[in-house]
């Protein structure tokens, strides 16, 4: 059912582009593994403290203040060369476990992290059990997210 | 020298059997990159904080003391499992400019930490609250963050070699920056 839409994806103009050109998925699938790395600092710092390890003489609503605008950054860094890298390659991706495992966590993810973990730490002070319990559903989230993403290019 | 030692490293046992392994190679694959995103990401926000870009409001030390061995912990298991992807195919990597340019970006990166260890760092106790620490602290923090980006870069690309040895011709330059051993025409 949805095939078609994603072999219509694979003929946009910029999946052609893309995957007919020598360095353009390399260099954006590079921009997208440092998106990667500055999501993984801006979550860790948080996660890690919701947790109450890490940087612990801070209060949470002060770290998450902080770590805020390199999360947003993050997010839309890895939305934008991601959605690019998928139009290049989409019909492989339709056959792709990998994928599917991916993008349907990743919503997921994102709702989960700007609906519940926002909201809950814009306040939070200290670690208590549900903060751990946030902390814990937010790496776990985008390590499936992430692992996901890099199996998509082994199968 | 170097090569013929990595040459027979690629023909031990472990090697081929990584190298040829349906599960484990992706897997160490896997956790070099997640490994990455912790060492690479939480040395990002420390170095951010040095930068005076961000985190203002949170002690320098703290970075370099309580985040840090989490940051400690992603590099240990980035360096073992980048090891073993490098060892499963030695004479490959050696080869390649991308990983080449890499090891390089490592050195300055290394260097960069020492040089702030041994120089700014001893005196912490005088910018530790500064939300916008010393130019000296500031500039140690963008080395480090434009060398890891970079690395990040550069190890991506290795798997897209567009250099390598076995694609001839190419430029003389590009045959010696990665050492290539061309046969004799």
């Amino acid at each position: 059912m949805l095939l078609p839409f994603f072999e219509w994806c694979e003929a946009t103009m910029l999946g052609r582009t893309i995957r007919e050109s020598l360095w353009m998925f390399p260099i954006l699938e590079s921009i997208h593994l440092v998106g990667l790395c500055i999501l993984g600092g801006a979550l860790l710092v948080v996660d890690l403290r919701l947790l109450g390890v890490g940087l612990k003489d801070s209060t949470i609503a002060e770290l998450d203040r902080q770590a805020r605008p390199w999360l947003l950054l993050a997010v839309a860094v890895l939305l934008s060369t991601g959605v690019l890298l998928f139009l290049s390659e989409a019909i492989k991706c339709y056959y792709n476990t990998a994928f599917w495992v991916k993008i349907t966590t990743l919503p997921f993810a994102i709702l989960f992290t700007l609906a519940i973990k926002e909201r809950f730490a814009r306040t939070a002070v200290y670690t208590s059990a549900y903060s751990r319990w946030v902390g814990t559903v937010d790496l776990l989230l985008w390590f499936v997210v992430a692992a996901g993403g890099r199996w998509i290019g082994f199968s | 020298m170097i090569r013929s030692f990595l040459e027979w490293l690629g023909t031990t046992p472990w090697s081929v059997g990584l190298l040829e392994s349906l599960w484990v190679w992706p897997l160490l694959e896997s956790t070099h990159v997640l490994s990455i995103t912790l060492f690479v990401g939480t040395a990002m926000m420390m170095d951010l904080r040095l930068m005076g870009a961000t985190f203002g409001g949170v002690r320098a030390s703290d970075f370099t003391s309580r985040l840090l061995p989490w940051t400690r912990g992603g590099f240990v298991v980035m360096v073992v499992t980048g090891l073993l992807v490098f060892y499963s195919n030695p004479v490959r990597y050696y080869n390649n400019v991308f990983f080449r340019v890499k090891i390089l970006l490592m050195v300055i990166a290394g260097l960069n930490v020492w040089l702030f260890h041994s120089g700014i760092h001893k005196r912490i106790a005088e910018w530790d609250h500064e939300a916008s620490p010393p130019r000296a602290v500031r500039l140690a923090g963008a080395v480090s963050i434009v060398a890891w980006m970079l690395i990040v870069i550069s190890g991506r690309l290795i798997a897209y070699n567009w250099f390598d040895c076995e694609l001839q011709p190419q430029p003389g330059w590009v045959n010696w920056a990665s050492g290539c051993v061309l046969a004799a025409e």
